[in-house]
């Protein structure tokens, strides 16, 4: 038996590894002919943020399904631990040089340096920003971390709505507490932090051509995040997490720690809605408070049930379509003319009625979302490719055989 | 008997919710390779005294100890300490209250099956199994994660694979838990809770909704597990044929305390029994 194990992971497993390292490559180079080579045309112009929101939400949401999809913990305090990943991205991030322009009305905040500038000096410009957003994107994910570890002590011991409404509130507070004048040397208090490394400065020079990563980046760090969550969910872990989520009496009689396995899910979301935080302040290029409430969660959380939750591939496909469909789709029903032709009742505002018809509808016929708790498995459409030229093999000796008769 | 080893002792245990008193001063004792029955009728607290062995409630008076060292240890405190009509409420209050999670308790030996079948929904049956072998297994979350302890994954399944093969469920691995038949539900949940290496086995009602052929497989299974894995067994049960046919000794419950103890023999003969319980039976 012991022998059997050693041998390698099922044929169909490597296969589909492979095919993913080759997609993941094409998805990259196709990213980075966007960034580059492409003209300037009005599609690519709504493609190209589409792509970058959508891959950060991506990321949120398959955060926000760890804790709600796999681990059972109905936690609405997404947006909260974003706001934090943003704050803590940006505040890193502002260069030396712009800190009484940003402060103005806080006599230039307390932190006076700049992760990516410090680097800048050593590494050069280009370099310097990338290593330097990266680490900030770092950071923001463990200041989140340490939030989520300190208000999951009182919190995780609540459950199901109850746990809801206290996550949801401690967002509540936060947002509060990032506006308010007495931290307004950290946070600005409501004004706006900006000025910061954005996806635009983020280039590589490779010889005398320097390269933008404009998309290519937010998808980089979107992929390693989600990739990493894959990792987690189909560990022990995951299998730990789920046994949680299915029934906490049985998990705990057999020996799994409910609060312990509660909190490292908790931080390690939180970890990773952070990271989505830094790279929404990125995408944005400006930070405020404001934009960070309860509405944001909410549609986070849509996102995750049209998916399906628990289907890490369902909240990626989810969230594409959702900011494709908010951003950039459905903005025809805004302008207040289709092909054109002039549609009295397309005017502003009519694309939300639209699509929260859409979504109704989504809910009303997929109550378990697009892809229920299935995932969209290499491996699995291998095999049943293979089982259909099985079929097909038998079916053809067996009309051979046939004809022999 | 004496000369075995003594596994679980429960002394002078008390429940009380409230105003009531679900389990009143009980105290047993289940030695080595032993297969002890609770009895009693329906609201005795048999379950109940299950559940504060396991940690899922914490008593509100009394001792146990497994193995020799106290593991659980309470006495009324707070509002109970006026409400409290139980007896023996000075006994512990000395000594540090324990109070370990049910998790904890698995994890020194203990481990339950459940009145009402407690598996994982969504899971296969190997996925149940495997995951009773987490809390053993030498890893931590960043090791298990980026596959840094496949060693211990893979040792994992081996052991998981021999337990489903010796339980006969091996056929069924990738089938959904809940989609097993009845029977074999309960055996996966007897599999799941050996997964955990138990010393103590507890198994509440394993015979519920079983059939007199398949009640009469399970006396000679739950022996069997206890040659092979070395187990004591404490078990709560209403088919009499089952109790009497395979318990070294018999404690019986009413009203949340001890009304009999002894061999079967002696359980079939007592008065008391008889009246509380067993009188009921031997009318069908």
């Amino acid at each position: 038996m012991g022998k059997k194990l050693k041998t390698k992971a099922a044929p169909e497993q490597r296969a589909s590894t492979i095919i993913t390292i080759v997609l993941l490559a094409a998805l990259y180079i196709f990213l980075f002919a966007l960034d580059n080579a492409l003209p300037t045309t009005p599609t690519t112009v709504m493609l190209i943020p589409v792509l970058q929101k959508g891959a950060i939400y991506a990321l949120v949401c398959v955060s926000m399904n760890l804790l709600n999809g796999f681990t059972g913990l109905f936690s609405l305090g997404q947006a909260g631990f974003m706001l934090i990943g943003a704050y803590a991205y940006a505040i890193f991030c502002i260069p030396a040089g712009q800190h009484a322009a940003v402060y103005q009305y806080f006599e230039g905040g307390v932190v006076q340096f700049s992760i990516p500038e410090m680097l800048s000096g050593v590494l050069g410009e280009n370099a310097g920003a990338f290593l330097g957003a990266i680490i900030c994107i770092i950071i923001a994910g463990i200041v989140a971390a340490i939030f989520a570890a300190l208000i999951g002590i009182p919190v995780l011991r609540l459950k199901s709505d109850y746990l809801a409404i206290a996550t949801l509130g401690f967002a509540e507070i936060l947002r509060a507490f990032f506006q308010w004048d007495g931290l307004g040397k950290i946070t600005n208090g409501s004004n706006l932090l900006r000025k910061y490394v954005n996806f635009h400065n983020i280039k590589i020079q490779i010889g005398g051509m320097i390269y933008q990563l404009d998309t290519i980046f937010p998808f980089f760090i979107a992929t390693l995040s989600i990739l990493i969550i894959v990792l987690l969910v189909n560990s022990s872990y995951g299998r730990a997490f789920k046994s949680i989520r299915d029934d906490e009496i049985a998990a705990e009689a057999m020996g799994i720690n409910l609060f312990k396995h509660k909190m490292l899910s908790f931080v390690i979301s939180s970890f990773f809605a952070g990271v989505g935080g830094a790279l929404l302040a990125m995408f944005q290029t400006t930070v405020q408070a404001a934009p960070f409430r309860a509405s944001m969660t909410y549609e986070i959380l849509l996102m995750v049930v049209i998916g399906g939750i628990g289907s890490i591939s369902g909240s990626c496909i989810a969230s594409f379509l959702y900011i494709a469909c908010s951003e950039w789709w459905l903005r025809f029903l805004d302008s207040g003319s289709f092909m054109g032709m002039t549609v009295p009742f397309f005017r502003d505002g009519f694309r939300k009625v639209v699509f929260s018809v859409v979504i109704m509808i989504i809910v009303l016929f997929f109550s378990r979302g697009i892809m229920g708790d299935k995932e969209l498995s290499l491996a699995g459409m291998i095999r049943k490719f293979k089982k259909k030229k099985e079929v097909k093999a038998a079916k053809v000796a067996a009309g051979k055989e046939g004809d022999a008769k | 008997m004496s000369d075995r080893q003594n596994v679980l002792r429960v002394e002078n245990a008390t429940m009380q919710f409230g105003g009531v008193v679900a389990v009143n001063n009980l105290s047993l004792e289940v030695n080595q390779g032993e297969i002890v029955a609770l009895i009693g009728p329906n609201g005795a607290g048999k379950t109940t005294a299950f559940n504060v062995i396991t940690g899922v409630y914490q008593p509100t008076n009394g001792e146990i100890s497994f193995m020799g060292k106290p593991m659980i240890r309470n006495h009324p405190r707070g509002k109970m300490e006026k409400l409290y009509k139980g007896q023996n409420g000075d006994l512990y209050r000395h000594g540090h209250t324990l109070a370990p999670t049910p998790d904890h308790i698995t994890k020194l030996g203990i481990a339950r099956t459940f009145q009402n079948i407690r598996l994982w929904k969504s899971m296969t049956v190997f996925e149940n199994v495997i995951i009773a072998k987490h809390m053993r297994a030498k890893h931590n979350i960043f090791t298990s994660t980026f596959r840094l302890s496949h060693k211990e994954e893979a040792r994992m399944r081996e052991e998981t694979e021999a337990l489903l093969r010796e339980q006969g469920l091996w056929h069924l691995k990738d089938e959904l838990a809940t989609s097993l038949p009845y029977g074999y539900q309960r055996r996966l949940e007897i599999a799941r809770a050996l997964a955990t290496d138990p010393k103590l086995l507890l198994l509440d009602e394993p015979a519920a909704g079983m059939n007199p052929q398949e009640t009469l497989e399970l006396a000679d299974f739950i022996h069997e597990i206890r040659d092979k894995y070395n187990l004591t067994i404490l078990l709560i049960e209403h088919h009499m044929d089952l109790v009497m046919n395979i318990s070294d000794r018999i404690y019986v419950l009413d009203f949340g305390s001890l009304i009999a103890q002894g061999l079967p023999a002696e359980i079939q003969k007592n008065q008391h029994v008889i009246d509380a319980y067993l009188g009921v039976v031997e009318d069908e």
